[in-house]
């Protein structure tokens, strides 16, 4: 586990994207080549069941170092992460061990169906056997959950690079159905598993933000222009009588989203439908907080299905009659995208996302401007002669957002930050008014430069009205502009409403805090539909 | 009445009628260690360890107001004895101890109980009171012994050599940087920033030795500069001359390092725990040798360690001051781009 541990590290230690791939590619070239395909399978979130609950390491981990909960609390608050607080507290390994990757992974696999006891033992066992920095490690496979600042993107660059293959395969072959105690580093490479599975996607063609006037990108009529949706980017794979629903994560959603299943008889095989997953009522499309009961759950009961009802808006059309057809333009994939969905006899689930008729920049900045009524992030725009490329590529497709809201508020409370914030606070909760009443609507965490975040540590050093744990209560005095996304009701929240991203925008040191909205200035921010 | 009394001056013995590390001006101050959040300007008077006094003057240009004392000797201010003893900080620092009609009060400034190579190893001391700091009051906080650190930060120069890298290291320049100077292996020249530059020479006129360094100037060429070591304070960590280095590499050392969201906030490529503070062993360690009936803790985690103190047997309470932590004190300020 060493050259994994220092795999990590390096990725770490860098922030630049050309040491990581470097550093990808030294290790896929140096490990043990059983211990790849783990960390590939670990790097793009393919997780194996956890074969003990945090409630138990936690409880083990404190047993062992005899601290106080509490402490063991507030470590965990310093520090901002259970595994890499559990090393750092335990007591030094007394000796240490030195055993491959695939074999940690392969014991805690083992683990499943044994006593508690017999758990226990073994993590103790291994705890003691690991210095900090491999026990970190050790832990982030108890819990399967390693994000380490590493792209798909990037580790396919790494693996195409390292095996001399081209990117597209790897990324196909990486996103296609494998188990990593199946399958070598070879196999995987030359993407042997991927022709005889049905189910494998293709990558997904992504924009950037468009970074000019929409003036400068030429003439309308070689433009198409779609709304942006804001749900779950997502592929639906109908091969040899099967179907599969993949989300832009690389996580097949099948059975999460009963209502699409229809496809499985409608859609001619040898079909691969890109589009958004969306909470969709009689054709509209619902916020994103509707979507949001229905994410990530592993049952889906009747009131969620009536509550939040999904649909899926069709964009692209990226294989046809088993045939790959990304690099036929856009214009013609559109053609054929429409006849199929206009053939399923099932109307009003999978939709044709409409292209927007417009003759002029000038009537399309005005329609942009309409996003939001029916639940809109803003326009796609897509040349017509565009190929659909595999991953982000400049030029060919552009999002072009609205602005996002903004809201003045005043901070209420502050709380430190994680490790070396630790001694700053960095974390607040912001309020507007409600009558005589402040209410709280977000929490945000960026958004100031370092000289502002040390002026206002300064300010909640001297205004702290009332302490709960890590959290001080503050005089309402500083106003800051927050910026969100989307704003849609909530039960779980006081306010009764809830923002999606925010941020702060600014601090407004010319307002005061009698200046601030008010609650009802946001209730009628709320779209209509949801 | 208590020999000790926090003011909005600063640590007050009345009987003795002078201020400890005062952070508002006094007329009598007794300073622990040379770090500005201790050492502040503009009081009349002075007393330090000997070792103190050639960074009051380089910093402060005060050369006739400091009277210096050595480790170990005791002086009677208007009947309170007051002596001090090493704080293993930094060079120069020092924990005061004072004594009036058998009470016996400790105030620790900022301590390390591990011995680096150059400031005198820290020695604890039997008091009724002992204030002591707790800037990395958090069972997370254990050092690694200071040579594999060292190891470490020679590996990674090492390499960067090899990858035709500049190697930079963070440092404050008081304290850590002349413990880098010391302790690194002397397999390359070190350049060093002025602010550095100037603290090392007014040590070696004081008689501390230490190994020979350049400071960094104009006339430098940057590809001498990639085969030797750059240190530089916080300050200049992400400063355009940096990045007009060849391909540099920089690591920052301190304490706060220990933890990987410490590494990730600063935009450094590496990150290596060496602090001049005590770890939470080293904190518990000192407060126990001390043998104290009661502790006051100040600047760092206050509460949690004040706290566990109690929760533990040891009598405990938080007190405000005015003191930082120089690493995170002088890392975000972002002063504007020193001068070189």
């Amino acid at each position: 586990m060493k050259r994994f541990a220092q795999l990590i590290q390096e990725l770490e230690l860098s922030n630049k994207t050309n040491d990581k791939i470097a550093a990808l590619i030294a290790y896929f070239s140096e490990a043990d080549d059983r211990d790849k395909p783990y960390v590939i399978a670990m790097f793009t979130g393919k997780r194996p069941k956890r074969p003990i609950t945090t409630t138990f390491i936690k409880q083990w981990a404190i047993e062992l170092t005899g601290l106080p909960e509490w402490l063991f609390t507030e470590s965990y608050h310093s520090v901002g992460d259970l595994s890499e607080t559990i090393a750092l507290v335990l007591p030094p390994a007394t000796h240490t061990v030195e055993k491959p990757l695939h074999q940690w992974i392969g014991e805690l696999a083992q683990l499943h169906g044994k006593t508690d006891e017999e758990k226990k033992d073994y993590i103790l066992t291994s705890w003691d056997s690991l210095a900090t920095q491999e026990r970190f490690i050790f832990n982030k496979l108890i819990s399967g959950n390693f994000r380490i600042g590493v792209s798909n993107k990037m580790l396919v660059n790494a693996i195409a690079k390292q095996s001399e293959q081209e990117a597209n395969k790897i990324m196909h072959s990486i996103m296609g159905k494998w188990q990593p105690n199946d399958i070598t580093y070879e196999e995987l490479t030359a993407g042997a598993h991927v022709n005889t599975d049905n189910s494998w996607p293709y990558p997904f063609c992504l924009a950037y933000a468009i970074d000019t006037e929409p003036e400068n990108l030429g003439e309308p009529t070689d433009w198409q222009a779609e709304w942006k949706w804001d749900g779950i980017r997502g592929q639906i794979v109908k091969r040899n009588g099967e179907l599969f629903i993949w989300s832009r994560g690389e996580e097949l959603v099948t059975d999460q989203f009963p209502e699409l299943h229809f496809l499985k008889d409608e859609l001619p095989n040898g079909t691969v439908l890109d589009g958004e997953i969306l909470a969709v009522k009689d054709g509209n499309v619902l916020s994103f907080s509707t979507l949001q009961q229905r994410l990530n759950r592993k049952t889906i009961n009747k009131s969620q299905l009536e509550n939040a009802p999904i649909g899926f808006f069709t964009y692209d059309l990226l294989e046809l009659k088993g045939t790959d057809v990304r690099t036929e333009p856009l214009s013609k994939r559109r053609q054929w995208l429409e006849e199929i969905i206009q053939k399923l006899t099932t109307k009003d689930i999978a939709i044709l996302s409409p292209v927007i008729k417009y003759e002029s920049w000038q009537e399309l900045a005005e329609i942009r401007e309409t996003a939001r009524e029916i639940n809109s992030e803003g326009i796609m725009l897509k040349h017509m002669n565009s190929i659909f490329h595999a991953g982000r590529k400049r030029g060919d497709w552009w999002k072009w957002k609205i602005n996002p809201y903004t809201v003045d508020t005043v901070m209420i409370y502050a709380q430190k930050g994680s490790g070396r914030r630790a001694n700053f606070y960095t974390d607040y909760t912001f309020a507007v008014r409600d009558g005589e009443k402040l209410i709280t609507i977000a929490k945000a965490y960026s958004g100031l430069t370092d000289k502002e975040i040390k002026e206002v540590n300064s300010f909640v050093n001297k205004n702290a009205i009332e302490k709960f744990g890590p959290v001080r209560t503050v005089k309402p005095e500083l106003v800051f502009e927050i910026a969100f996304e989307g704003i849609a009701e909530s039960k779980r929240h006081k306010a009764g409403l809830a923002l999606r991203f925010p941020r702060i925008a600014r601090w407004r040191k010319d307002k005061k805090a009698d200046e601030i909205n008010t609650l009802d200035d946001l209730r009628a921010l709320i779209p209509a539909t949801t | 009445m208590a020999l000790i009394q926090f003011t909005n001056k600063g640590i007050y013995c009345k009987q003795g009628d002078f201020y400890i590390d005062p952070w508002r001006p006094v007329d009598k101050a007794v300073i622990t260690h040379g770090h500005a959040d201790h050492a502040k300007w503009g009081n009349k008077s002075y007393l330090c360890h000997a070792l103190t006094k050639p960074i009051l003057e380089e910093r402060y240009g005060l050369y006739d107001n400091v009277e210096t004392l050595p480790y170990n000797e005791q002086i009677n201010i208007n009947g309170v004895k007051l002596s001090m003893f090493p704080a293993g900080h930094v060079i120069g620092s020092a924990q005061i101890r004072l004594e009036y009609k058998g009470e016996i009060v400790v105030i620790s400034g900022d301590y390390k109980t591990e011995y680096d190579g150059i400031s005198t190893a820290f020695e604890p001391v039997k008091c009724h009171t002992f204030v002591s700091e707790s800037t990395f009051g958090l069972p997370i906080y254990k050092w690694q012994p200071q040579q594999l650190i060292f190891n470490s930060i020679d590996n990674w120069i090492a390499d960067n050599h090899a990858k035709n890298k500049t190697s930079v290291l963070v440092a404050y320049s008081l304290g850590k940087a002349q413990r880098l100077i010391h302790n690194l292996k002397a397999d390359y020249p070190i350049y060093v920033h002025r602010t550095i530059a100037a603290l090392n020479g007014a040590f070696q006129r004081a008689g501390v030795e230490l190994p020979t360094t350049v400071q960094i100037n104009p006339d430098i060429k940057k590809d001498e500069l990639q085969k030797g070591i750059v240190i530089v304070p916080p300050a200049l960590a992400d400063s355009k001359w940096i990045k007009s280095l060849i391909n540099p590499a920089t690591g920052i050392c301190s304490g706060w390092m220990a933890v990987r969201a410490g590494r990730r906030w600063r935009s450094a490529d590496a990150g290596f725990a060496l602090s001049d503070h005590a770890d939470w062993p080293g904190l518990l360690d000192a407060i126990k040798a001390t043998e104290a009936e009661k502790v006051m803790v100040t600047h760092g985690s206050t509460a949690i360690f004040s706290r566990y103190l109690n929760e533990i047997g040891i009598e405990a309470e938080e007190v405000k001051t005015q003191y930082g932590d120089e690493e995170a004190e002088e890392s975000i300020e972002k002063v504007e781009e020193l001068k070189l």
